[in-house]
C-alpha cells in the first residue's frame, strides 16, 4: 500500500468517525483542524485506525503523534508499505 | 438496528457512533429520561454507547456526567447542578480500579475486615447521599483483577484480591436485596464474557483513564441498557418459535417423527434438547412460548410429543402450524393474546423467514441466531427479558395468557357478548392502595402503554407517598373469572383539589379489555369521590404513539369533553348525576 493509499483509507476513517463527508486530511492536519477531534476522541480515532489497518499502536506512539503525517508514517511502517 | 444486537458489531459501532445516533434520532420516542453518570473513571464513551442503545429501545436520554472520578464527591456533598438536573436514574460507574486499599500479604484477618468495611462504607455513603434525589440507582459491581499474585489461591486466601472482591460484591448484593430502586450492573459477568485479557487495557487507562478497553465499552453499556429499558416497560414478553431446525433437527414433514433430531442420543439431538430446556426455563419465569411454523398441525404436535422432546404442546400458549405467511400468523397470535407483535422475539433458523418477519412487523426482535449451538447464547445476551423483579403475576403469566385464549373461544361460542361476559362469572376486588400491592402497582405503571390515558410514570417512592396521602384517591382493581385469576390489572390515581378530582392516571392491562372492568373501576372511583365530597371529576387524555386505543375512552365512560387541542383532551363528569355502569362483574 502506497503512502497515498494509506492517506486515502485514513481519510475514510476520519469521515466515518466524525460523520463528516467534507473532511479532507493531509500531512499537516492536526486536532485543531477538526472540530470534534478532542483528546477523548483521539482514543476513538486510534481504535478505529487500529481496526482499519489491523495494527496496534504502542502508548508512546499514541501520545506523541503531532499530526496526520506522523500518523501515516507509523501506519506505513507498521504494515510494511 | 441489527448492529446494536448481540453479537455486537463492535468495529462498526465504535467507528460510526455519530452516524448511528443521527439515524436513530429520526424515530419517535415514547420515553424520555434523565440519567446521571457518576464515574470512578472516564465515562465519555460509556455515555455515548448507552445513549445509542437506549435510542434503539425507543428511550431518549439526557445525561449528566460527573467530573472525572468525582462519583464520591458528587453523591455525598450538596450538588446544585445535579439537583437542577433532577435525574430519573443515577448510574455509578465504578470498577476494580476504584478499590482504594486491597489487603497486604502481612495483614491480619482483622485488618482485612477493617479494609473491607472501609471500602463498602464509602459506597454506603454514596448511596445514602444519593437518596435525596429520589432516583433509581444502578451500581456496577466489581470485576476481577487483571493479575493473580497468589495464583489459584487468590480466591481462597483472605489476602487475595479476588477473595476480597468477591466479599465486596456479596456486600453489594446484600444492599441490593434490602433496598428498592437499587440495581446492580453485573460487570463481573460482562467482563468475564468479554474476557479479562481483552477487558483490561493498561495503555487506555494510563492515557485516558478508561477503566476498560474501548472495545469492551459497548458490551458494558448494552448490559446497562437492558436494566434501563426493562425499568421503562420495554421488555419483550414471549418467544415465537419456528419448529424444523429450530426446536429440533431436521424437517418433520420429510424425515418423519423418528427422523428428527432431539434428545441425548446424538450430538445433533443434544444441542436441540439443550435449547428446549432453555426455553422451558424462560417459560417458568413468565415469558410465554408460541409457535409459528410452516407445517401440518398434526406433524407439529407429533414433534412436540416426541418421547425426547422437553417441550410439550401444553408449554405453548398458542401453536400456529399452517402454510400461511409467518408474519400473518404472528399478527393473529398477537391479537388473540391482546399483546403487541412488537413484544415478541421471533426465533427461526431460516434467514429468509427472519427477513420477511423483521421487514413486515415493526419493533419485533428477530435475532440472527446462527447455528443451533449458538441459539441460547444469542438469545440470552440480548437481554430481551431482563428481570427487574419477579412477581407472582410474572410466574403465572403462562396460565393467564392461556385462559385468555380459552376465553376467546368461549366468546366465539356465546350468542352475544353480554352473555359471554356473564358466563365468565367475574369477580373484582377494587379498593384504595394497600401496602402489599405497591410493588405490583409500580410495575404495572412502568409498563402499561396502550390502555393508559396519561402515560405518567411513578417511582416506587412516589407511589408510597401517594398511598399515604389524603390528597389522592388511588384505587387498584383485581379481576378473576372461571378461567383463572388475572391478578392486579388496573390502577387509577386522582388528585383532590377542593371539590374537584383530577385523574392523573388511569391504566389497565390490555388482557382484560372490554370485560366491563373499566365501568367497575369508575363506579368505585365515584363512590369514594362522593364520600369525600367531590362534585366534579376531570379526566385527561394525552396521546402517545401507543395509546390510541383509549382516545375516546372518557366519552365511552359518559364524561363530557370540555377542552381539546393537539396535546390533550380534558373531560368532566358530574358526580351527583352519575349512574352505576357495571352490572356484570361482582365487586368486592
Amino acid at each position: 500500500m502506497s503512502r497515498e493509499e494509506v492517506m486515502e483509507r485514513l481519510n475514510g476513517v476520519f469521515i466515518d468517525l466524525f460523520d463528516d463527508e467534507s473532511i479532507k486530511i493531509n500531512d499537516n492536519t492536526t486536532a485543531n483542524d477538526i472540530e470534534d477531534w478532542d483528546s477523548l476522541e483521539h482514543i476513538n480515532l486510534i481504535v478505529a485506525i487500529e481496526q482499519e489497518f489491523n495494527i496496534k499502536f504502542n502508548m508512546n506512539e499514541v501520545t506523541s503523534m503531532k499530526n496526520v503525517g506522523e500518523m501515516v508514517d507509523i501506519i506505513t511502517s507498521r504494515i510494511g508499505a | 438496528m441489527k448492529e446494536l444486537e448481540y453479537p455486537l458489531d463492535i468495529d462498526y459501532i465504535l467507528k460510526n457512533k455519530r452516524h448511528i445516533k443521527k439515524e436513530l434520532l429520526n424515530n419517535n420516542f415514547s420515553v424520555e429520561k434523565r440519567i446521571a453518570i457518576l464515574g470512578g473513571s472516564t465515562t465519555s464513551d460509556v455515555k455515548n454507547m448507552l445513549e445509542i442503545f437506549l435510542l434503539n429501545y425507543g428511550i431518549k436520554a439526557e445525561f449528566y456526567e460527573s467530573e472525572y472520578n468525582k462519583f464520591y464527591e458528587d453523591a455525598v456533598f450538596a450538588n446544585e447542578e445535579l439537583t437542577r438536573f433532577n435525574p430519573d436514574i443515577i448510574y455509578v460507574h465504578t470498577t476494580v480500579r476504584n478499590i482504594r486499599a486491597f489487603p497486604n500479604i502481612t495483614d491480619t484477618e482483622e485488618e482485612i475486615n477493617v479494609k473491607l468495611n472501609s471500602e463498602i462504607n464509602c459506597f454506603y455513603e454514596v448511596w445514602n447521599g444519593l437518596k435525596k434525589y429520589n432516583a433509581i440507582i444502578i451500581q456496577n459491581n466489581f470485576e476481577h483483577p487483571s493479575y493473580r499474585l497468589l495464583g489459584n489461591r487468590e480466591v481462597i486466601d483472605i489476602h487475595g484480591k479476588i477473595n476480597f472482591i468477591n466479599r465486596l460484591n456479596s456486600l453489594l448484593v446484600n444492599y441490593a436485596n434490602e433496598n428498592k430502586n437499587f440495581y446492580i450492573n453485573d460487570i463481573n459477568y460482562v467482563s468475564s464474557c468479554f474476557g479479562l485479557d481483552n477487558w483490561f487495557n493498561e495503555a487506555f487507562y494510563h492515557m485516558y483513564k478508561y477503566a476498560m478497553d474501548m472495545r469492551a465499552i459497548p458490551y458494558l453499556s448494552y448490559n446497562l441498557s437492558h436494566i434501563i429499558k426493562a425499568l421503562y416497560g420495554k421488555n419483550k414478553k414471549g418467544l415465537v418459535l419456528d419448529m424444523d431446525n429450530t426446536l429440533w433437527g431436521g424437517v418433520i414433514g420429510d424425515d418423519g417423527i423418528e427422523g428428527i433430531k432431539i434428545g441425548s442420543e446424538t450430538p445433533d439431538g443434544e444441542v436441540f434438547y439443550a435449547f428446549q430446556k432453555y426455553l422451558l426455563e424462560q417459560s417458568t419465569i413468565g415469558n410465554i412460548l408460541m409457535v409459528s411454523s410452516k407445517n401440518e398441525e398434526e406433524n407439529a404436535l407429533a414433534g412436540l410429543n416426541h418421547p425426547s422432546s422437553v417441550l410439550r404442546p401444553d408449554d405453548f400458549t398458542i401453536i400456529k402450524a399452517n402454510w400461511n405467511p409467518k408474519s400473518d400468523n404472528i399478527r393473529i397470535i398477537a391479537d388473540t393474546l391482546d399483546l403487541g407483535a412488537d413484544s415478541f422475539v421471533f426465533v427461526d433458523d431460516n434467514p429468509a423467514e427472519r427477513k420477511i418477519v423483521s421487514d413486515s412487523i415493526n419493533g419485533i426482535a428477530v435475532p440472527d441466531i446462527k447455528n443451533p449451538e449458538d441459539y441460547i447464547r444469542i438469545l440470552d445476551r440480548n437481554g430481551y427479558f431482563e428481570v427487574i423483579s419477579l412477581s407472582q403475576e410474572d410466574l403465572n403469566k403462562k396460565d393467564i395468557y392461556k385462559s385468555n385464549a380459552e376465553r376467546k373461544s368461549l366468546m366465539n361460542e356465546s350468542s352475544n357478548y353480554e352473555d359471554y361476559l356473564r358466563e365468565l362469572k367475574m369477580h373484582a376486588e377494587i379498593s384504595e392502595f394497600k401496602d402489599i400491592y405497591l410493588d405490583r402497582i409500580t410495575q404495572l405503571i412502568g409498563k402499561s402503554n396502550q390502555f393508559n390515558l396519561t402515560t405518567r410514570r411513578y417511582t416506587l417512592n412516589e407511589i408510597e407517598e401517594i398511598s399515604k396521602s389524603d390528597e389522592y384517591i388511588k384505587i387498584y382493581g383485581k379481576l378473576s373469572d372461571i378461567f383463572g385469576d388475572n391478578g392486579l390489572i388496573s390502577v387509577v390515581i386522582g388528585k383532590v383539589d377542593g371539590s374537584n378530582l383530577h385523574i392523573d392516571l388511569w391504566l389497565m392491562s390490555c388482557r382484560v379489555l372490554k370485560r366491563n372492568m373499566e365501568q367497575a373501576m369508575l363506579d368505585e372511583l365515584v363512590n369514594i369521590a362522593m364520600s369525600k365530597g367531590i362534585e366534579k371529576i376531570y379526566g385527561y387524555y394525552y396521546p402517545t404513539a401507543k395509546n390510541k386505543m383509549v382516545e375516546n375512552f372518557y366519552e365511552e365512560m359518559k364524561f363530557t369533553l370540555i377542552e381539546e387541542d393537539d396535546t390533550h383532551k380534558k373531560y368532566e363528569l358530574n358526580v351527583s348525576v352519575y349512574e352505576k355502569q357495571n352490572n356484570i362483574i361482582e365487586v368486592n
